[in-house]
């Protein structure tokens, strides 16, 4: 293992200087060592949880990490959107010692549906949370039910306990793929809070009602606080609740017992993603934690990067960085931000690019409802990305006409935070590579936290 | 009459909708109120009755999960959809619903699915899934551009039925014969999602065309597009031109 070690430092030293990727270091070591992960991660006392699904891998994982080390847990985890196996390896060569050492108690893990299961094939995982499924890059996984059934695949290799969201139903089938001896426990939604969540079929099932979801919003809200002393009898005690919320504090019930966090994370899903969080850490810590610092690591956790992410730029004026990569989480986007703020002025950004990263087909432009844009103090002042031309196009069709059209995302950026100071909020929706673009054009001007992205 | 009713039929939107079919209807419907005439959408899920009025009929693609959902409902209206397709009513099916529309589906697996035999084609699962970016050109239509992303291989089985397109860049129908979708009468079929009717107007337009002569005659469009939504066309029709498979 020393020399891997050795060997994998070096290169990503090398590859640092020739201000390469991380990716490199990884994929020589994984050929040269393929049992390096497994061998890696075995030396952790707590073993490791893996946490995938389509929507929110990176926020869950950010949150369940940060509750983990509120416990006084070390807590290694790969950086942020790196999700395959051999971002996992290069995160491991920069954290191990020289002698072969990782120094850490438990290894939280987000992966892409299709290298969790890659990954569970080298190490099974004693945990891990299933988030959802929803469509994304089909042109990747080809169908909806495969990824369901790269899920159940990881449910089967996990070998003590797994976590489940139990609203959705494709998540739900890995239930029967547990090994008799795995504990299985879900997180899941106050009844009332259910025709928030659509489930992607829901989603596409026209014969639902289209009305925003938002807006019943503050009437669920007032009906669960009053029901939720008595839901708290009735729920059962293996499952994470979310009970009720506001735009910046949720209830949960955890273990039968309800608590009250003021939260930063911002966005529905975010939120449920916080239940989430709370069962994994729950499950693995057999229940045993100290609540206080629990409570107080959660209402300290900041939005991950693109996650509604704020910059302020050397005008003063402040941008948002949203990530969309699907129909469902686009859509749940709009939603959300269009509709927090719906009073102030509103300059909007898309850019939507094609690399394999973003997802090829552009049909999934046509399935995300744009009419949320479609109000008078929102502008979409400009439309970017190497797929600019199909997504004004979408625009048109919804009967919104964006001022500016301009591939070319460093000029298209340039005139849109020039513009910036005329609106208290500038909002960027933004696919993942046109995000990375943005991010480095954005780092030369003004100082933005460090993404653990090359 | 001054309303100029169209009605257009989703053809099971609950079960098949794997991507941006939603496109199709919503390009339909827009470029119908761009022209001056009231669109109406209706959706025929396997549950419901078939509508009694139906100017166009649009179905999408499914997993095979959704395909089985609809077999029987299938099965059980495909009387009305083939005297729709004899009679001239404008179709468009993608994807799964195209492979539906022709004799059978042999999966993989040798299981055999009964198609409702409008097209005179058969198609064999496959074990390699057919994905890319994927430009053909028609006599009717030019050139046509878009998504494909299928197992299923489709050839033909007689002379009823002509291809739509012949493959530029891509695979298409099958990995022999370089063609792509079919057409018999007013009833179109093809792989390509995109979606497939913003991106290539004159398919969409041809549609609109042949639902209102069938249903008033003519086709007098009392407007027109707008000008930055055929500019913007022509600008994405470009870009997906020059992309890489």
């Amino acid at each position: 293992m020393r020399f891997y070690i050795i060997l994998g430092k070096l290169l990503r030293a090398l590859a640092r200087l020739r201000g390469g990727g991380s990716a490199l270091p990884g994929m020589v070591i994984e050929k040269l060592c393929p049992d390096f992960l497994s061998k890696m991660l075995l030396q952790l006392p707590l073993g490791v949880a893996v946490i995938t699904g389509t929507n929110g891998k990176t926020t869950t994982t950010r949150i369940a990490s940060a509750l983990l080390e509120s416990q006084n847990l070390r807590v290694f985890t790969n950086p942020t959107g790196s999700n395959f196996t051999r971002g996992v390896i290069s995160a491991i060569l920069e954290k191990a010692d020289c002698k072969g050492n990782l120094p850490y108690d438990i290894a939280i893990l987000e992966l892409d549906e299709a290298y969790a299961v890659h990954f569970a094939n080298k190490v099974q995982p004693e945990y891990s949370l299933h988030l959802n499924v929803m469509r994304d890059q089909l042109d990747r996984f080809g169908e909806i039910d495969n990824t369901q059934r790269m899920l159940y695949s990881l449910a089967e290799r996990t070998t003590k306990k797994i976590v489940l969201n139990s609203e959705d139903y494709r998540i739900m089938k890995s239930t029967d793929a547990a090994k008799q001896e795995v504990d299985v426990s879900y997180f899941s939604l106050a009844p009332e809070l259910k025709a928030l969540f659509p489930t992607d079929d829901e989603l596409y099932d026209d014969t639902l009602t289209k009305q925003s979801v938002i807006s019943q919003n503050t009437q669920i809200q007032s009906k669960t606080r009053n029901n939720s002393q008595k839901l708290s009898k009735t729920l059962t005690v293996n499952a994470t609740t979310l009970l009720s919320f506001t735009d910046s504090s949720a209830t949960y019930l955890l273990n039968g017992e309800s608590i009250d966090v003021k939260l930063k994370v911002r966005g529905l899903y975010n939120i449920y993603n916080v239940a989430a969080a709370l069962q994994l850490v729950n499950a693995i810590l057999d229940g045993d934690f100290d609540k206080n610092s629990l409570i107080s690591a959660l209402e300290n956790v900041t939005p991950a990067f693109g996650r509604g992410e704020k910059i302020t730029l050397n005008n003063g004026a402040e941008l948002e960085l949203v990530l969309v990569k699907n129909p469902s989480g686009f859509r749940l986007a709009l939603e959300s931000f269009e509709n927090s703020n719906a009073d102030d002025k509103t300059q909007v950004m898309i850019a939507i690019s094609d690399e394999y990263a973003d997802g090829r087909d552009m049909s999934w432009l046509w399935d995300v409802d744009f009419t949320p844009l479609h109000n008078e103090n929102t502008t979409v002042s400009l439309v970017s990305g190497t797929r600019a031309y199909d997504m004004a196009l979408r625009l048109m069709y919804d009967l919104i006409t964006p001022t500016w059209i301009n591939d070319d995302i460093k000029s298209a950026l340039s005139t849109f935070t020039s513009d910036a100071q005329n609106a208290p909020i500038n909002r960027i929706y933004c696919t993942y590579t046109a995000m990375l673009k943005i991010r480095s054009e954005l780092a030369k001007v003004t100082e933005i936290q460090e993404s653990g992205l090359k | 009459m001054s309303e100029r009713k169209i009605t257009i039929v989703h053809l099971y939107p609950r079960s098949m909708n794997i991507y941006g079919d939603a496109g199709n209807v919503l390009a339909v419907k827009r470029r119908l109120e761009w022209y001056g005439y009231t669109p109406k959408i209706v959706s025929h899920n396997e549950t419901n009755v078939f509508p009694s009025e139906c100017d166009i009929l649009i179905g999408g693609g499914g997993q095979d999960s959704g395909q089985l959902k609809i077999m029987q409902d299938l099965q059980i209206i495909a009387p009305k959809l083939q005297e729709l397709a004899e009679n001239g009513t404008p179709q468009l099916m993608v994807c799964g619903l195209y492979q539906l529309y022709g004799l059978y589906f042999k999966t993989y697996e040798d299981n055999f699915l009964d198609g409702i035999g409008v097209f005179d084609i058969y198609t064999l699962g496959k074990t390699t899934r057919l994905i890319g970016n994927i430009t053909t050109e028609s006599d009717r239509f030019g050139k046509i551009v878009g998504y494909e992303n299928h197992s299923g291989q489709t050839f033909f089985d007689g002379k009823k039925t002509l291809p739509l397109a012949k493959v530029l860049n891509g695979v298409g129908n099958n990995e022999t014969d370089k063609t792509e979708g079919a057409i018999y009468k007013n009833t179109i079929g093809t792989y390509l999602h995109g979606s497939i009717l913003p991106k290539n107007p004159a398919i969409c337009d041809f549609l609109i065309e042949q639902a209102t002569i069938n249903k008033y005659g003519e086709f007098a469009p009392t407007s027109k597009i707008p000008a930055h939504v055929l500019k913007t066309t022509e600008n994405a029709r470009k870009v997906a031109f020059d992309l890489p498979r």
